[in-house]
C-alpha cells in the first residue's frame, strides 16, 4: 500500500470525488491556477477547468454563502477557507444558514456542503494563521465536524464528507500536511463520520484527542512503554460532531484514567464535552480525576519562537502529563 | 368595442407583451396579498396569532417582479414582506395561513419559523432566515449552479434597503459581477429599516452601487407595476443571455409599522404615512384596467367577495389544523437514515 502525505490524501480525495461526480467542485481563494496556498488543490483546475476549481473573490462570507446556494440547488461544493482564522466572516452563513436549512424547512431543503479549513499552529503563523476554531462551531446542531490526524482518515473522511447529505466542516491540520504520511489504499474507501478510532491499545491510561497532538501522544506512549512500562490507550475522535459517545466511554472504561488533549484552548473546548460525557456515565469507574492538556486560554499563539513553542503541545508535555496520570 | 380593442393593443401592458388576462391576473394577486395582509394584522390584534409582518404598499412591485420571471424555471429568494411574490409564484392563501398560525401543514417550515420566512422547493422558493441579506449569496450560488449545469434558470432575490448595508450584499453582488451570473438583485427600498430612515442608512442611491460591481443598476417607482415588470423582464433577459446580473432598486414606502411588535408613530408622523398611503399603487392600477375596459366595479365586488371567502376558509382551516407534534421538533436536524438528500 502506498505511503502518502496527509496533504496529498486530501488532494486525492477531492480529485477522485470530482472524477466520480460532476456536481462536486471546489471554490475558494487561490484554489484554481495556483492550486491553493498550501498546494492542496494543485492540478485540479488543469484537470477539471476553471469552473470546477473556482478562484473566488477574497470574501469568505460569499465563499460560504455562494457554496450554500449552489448546494441547495443540488451541487456538491467544497468551499475552502484559506486559513480557519479567516472563516469568522463566514460564521453567520455557516451557523445561521448551512446548519439550519434542513431543520427550518422541515426537510424540504438540504445543504450538502463541505467547508475545508486548515487549523493549528507551529508554522510561525502568529495569532491569525495558527488558530483552532473548532469550539466556535462545536455544539451547533445541524453541523458535522471532522478533524483527521492521519492521511488515511483525511482521505476517507473527506470522501465521506463530500458524499454526506448535510454540511460538514473539515478541519485539516496544516502542520500535518507534510509531517504526517501513512498508508493509504489506492482503491475507493470512506471513513464513517461519527466513529472514533483506537490508535493504540493499552491498559494503564487513556488519551483521547484529535488532530496533530495525537502524534505527540503516540510518540510519548512509545517512550513510556519502553522506559516506564506504562501502556497508553490512545483514541482518535476523528469526528468532533457528532461525538462517538460509545467509543469515548469504551476507551475511558478501559483504564479508568483519562487525559484529553487538543490544541484548541482549554476553556469551552471539545475536551470539556468529552469530560462531561465520561462524568455523566462513568464517574464511579474512574481511578483518577479527568485531566485536560490543551492550548492555553490566551487569544492565540505569538509568532516569536519561544512564545510559539511555549503555547504548543509537544511530545515532552504529553509524556509528562501521561506519566503523572499513570502514577496517580 | 372596437375602440376599446384598439386602446388595449396600444396599452402599456400590451407593449410589454402582457396579455389582458395576465394584466388582470396581476391585479387579482395584488388584491389577494393586500387582503391576506390585512387579515393577518386583524388576527394578531385579536390574539389569534402571535406575530405578523406586513408588505402593504409593496404588493404591486412584488407581483410584477414575479410575473416578469419564468415561474417554471427560475429560483425565487424572497424576503419577509414578499407575500405578493410568493402568491404569484403559486403559494396559496391557505398555505400562508398555515404558516401564520404555525401549523404542521405549513409548507414553508411546518410551523417552525416565523411567518414571512418563506421556502417551498416545489415552487422553487428558497428557504430563508431572519439574519438579513444572507439570501443574497445564496441567489448567486443558485445562479452559479445554473451556469455550471448549462440550465436556462435565473435567480431573483429580494431584500430591503437596510439590508443592503450588510457585507453579504456587497460580497454577493461582487461575486456575481465577476462571474457574470444569471441573477437579478431587487432592493425593495421602503424607506425604513424598522425606525431608521433611509437618510440614515445610505448617503447615496442603492442602484448606483451596481456600477462598482460592473453591471447596471436601475431605480424604479414601486407604485407602477408595469414599469417594474419592464425593468425586471429586461434584467431577466440580460441574465439569460449570459450578460450577467442587474441591480434594481424599487422605490416604495412602508405604510405599516415594521411588524405587529412595532409602534411606528414613535419615530414618524401620521401625516407622512398618509401622504404615502395616497400614492398606493393598487387603486392606480385598478383605474388603469378600468379605463381599458378590463375591469369594472362589478368585477371588483365579485373579486372582493371571492377573495374574502377564500381567506375566511383558509383562516378557519389553519386555525383548526394541528401543530407539529412537539416530539417531531427533534426531527430533521440531519438527514434521516436512508435519505440521500
Amino acid at each position: 500500500m502506498p505511503v502518502i502525505e496527509y496533504i496529498e490524501a486530501i488532494r486525492l480525495a477531492m480529485k477522485e470525488e470530482m472524477e466520480r461526480d460532476p456536481e462536486v467542485f471546489v471554490m475558494g481563494e487561490d484554489v484554481g491556477l495556483k492550486g491553493g496556498v498550501f498546494g492542496t488543490t494543485k492540478g485540479l483546475q488543469q484537470q477539471f477547468g476553471e469552473d470546477r476549481a473556482l478562484d473566488t473573490p477574497l470574501a469568505e462570507s460569499a465563499i460560504a454563502g455562494v457554496a450554500i446556494g449552489a448546494a441547495m440547488a443540488g451541487m456538491k461544493p467544497i468551499a475552502e477557507m484559506q486559513y480557519s482564522d479567516f472563516m469568522f466572516p463566514a460564521t453567520n452563513q455557516i451557523i445561521s444558514e448551512a446548519a439550519k436549512i434542513r431543520y427550518r424547512s422541515n426537510n424540504d431543503w438540504s445543504c450538502p456542503i463541505v467547508i475545508r479549513a486548515p487549523i493549528g499552529g507551529g508554522v510561525f503563523g502568529g495569532l491569525y494563521h495558527s488558530q483552532c476554531p473548532e469550539s466556535v462551531f462545536f455544539g451547533t446542531p445541524g453541523l458535522k465536524i471532522v478533524a483527521p490526524s492521519t492521511a488515511y482518515d483525511a482521505k476517507g473522511l473527506l470522501k465521506a464528507a463530500i458524499r454526506d447529505p448535510d454540511p460538514v466542516l473539515f478541519f485539516e491540520n496544516k502542520k500535518c500536511y507534510r509531517l504526517v504520511a501513512d498508508e493509504v489504499p489506492e482503491e475507493d474507501y470512506t471513513v464513517p463520520i461519527g466513529k472514533s478510532k483506537v490508535m493504540r491499545e493499552g491498559g494503564d491510561i487513556t488519551v483521547i484527542g484529535y488532530s496533530m497532538p495525537l502524534h505527540f501522544a503516540m510518540q510519548a506512549a512509545e517512550e513510556l512503554s519502553r522506559e516506564e512500562g506504562v501502556e497508553a490507550h490512545v483514541l482518535d475522535l476523528r469526528t468532533l460532531q457528532p461525538l462517538d459517545r460509545a467509543g469515548i466511554l469504551e476507551a475511558a472504561a478501559k483504564t479508568g484514567k483519562v487525559l484529553i488533549v487538543h490544541e484548541d484552548n482549554k476553556t469551552g473546548g471539545v475536551g470539556a464535552e468529552v469530560a462531561a460525557i465520561i462524568a455523566e456515565e462513568l464517574l464511579y469507574d474512574l481511578d483518577a480525576p479527568i485531566r485536560r492538556l490543551c492550548g492555553p486560554d490566551v487569544p492565540a499563539m505569538p509568532i516569536n519562537p519561544p512564545g510559539e513553542k511555549h503555547f504548543l503541545l509537544n511530545k515532552e508535555k504529553l509524556k509528562s502529563a501521561m506519566l503523572e496520570l499513570a502514577r496517580f | 368595442m372596437t375602440q376599446t380593442g384598439t386602446v388595449r393593443q396600444n396599452s402599456r401592458h400590451a407593449a410589454l407583451g402582457i396579455s389582458d388576462e395576465k394584466a388582470v391576473a396581476m391585479y387579482e394577486i395584488m388584491k389577494l396579498a393586500r387582503m391576506y395582509d390585512e387579515r393577518g394584522q386583524l388576527l394578531q390584534r385579536a390574539g389569534k396569532i402571535n406575530f405578523h409582518i406586513s408588505g402593504i404598499t409593496q404588493e404591486p412591485s412584488q407581483t410584477a417582479m414575479a410575473f416578469a420571471m419564468d415561474r417554471e424555471r427560475d429560483w425565487f429568494l424572497p424576503y419577509y414582506r414578499d407575500y405578493a411574490l410568493v402568491l404569484s409564484v403559486g403559494m396559496t392563501v391557505k398555505e400562508l395561513m398555515l404558516s401564520i398560525f404555525a401549523k404542521a401543514e405549513d409548507p414553508n417550515s411546518a410551523g417552525r419559523q416565523m411567518p414571512g420566512h418563506f421556502g417551498c422547493r416545489r415552487l422553487r422558493i428558497v428557504t430563508g432566515s431572519s439574519p438579513v441579506t444572507t439570501q443574497v449569496p445564496h441567489a448567486v450560488g443558485f445562479a452559479l449552479a445554473a451556469k455550471m449545469r448549462g440550465e436556462d434558470a435565473v435567480s431573483i432575490v429580494s431584500f430591503g434597503e437596510g439590508s443592503s448595508n450588510q457585507g453579504d450584499f456587497h460580497e454577493g453582488l461582487n461575486f456575481a459581477g465577476v462571474q457574470k451570473l444569471p441573477v437579478v438583485f431587487v432592493c425593495q427600498n421602503n424607506q425604513y429599516a424598522i425606525s431608521v430612515p433611509f437618510s440614515k442608512q445610505s448617503a447615496g442611491k442603492i442602484a448606483d452601487r451596481a456600477i462598482g460591481y460592473g453591471f447596471p443598476g436601475y431605480r424604479v417607482d414601486g407604485n407602477d407595476p408595469l414599469e417594474v415588470y419592464r425593468v425586471v423582464k429586461e434584467a431577466r433577459e440580460r441574465a439569460a443571455a449570459g450578460e450577467g446580473p442587474t441591480l434594481i432598486e424599487i422605490m416604495t414606502y412602508r405604510v405599516t409599522a415594521h411588524s405587529t411588535s412595532d409602534n411606528d408613530l414613535a419615530y414618524r408622523t401620521k401625516e407622512e404615512v398618509e401622504i404615502h398611503k395616497a400614492k398606493d399603487g393598487i387603486p392606480v392600477y385598478r383605474r388603469y384596467l378600468t379605463e381599458l375596459g378590463l375591469w369594472s366595479d362589478e368585477k371588483e365586488d365579485e373579486l372582493t367577495r371571492r377573495l374574502r371567502a377564500m381567506i375566511d376558509e383558509a383562516t378557519e382551516y389553519a386555525e383548526k389544523a394541528p401543530f407539529q407534534p412537539p416530539e417531531d421538533s427533534f426531527r430533521y436536524v440531519y438527514a434521516e437514515e436512508g435519505e440521500a438528500r
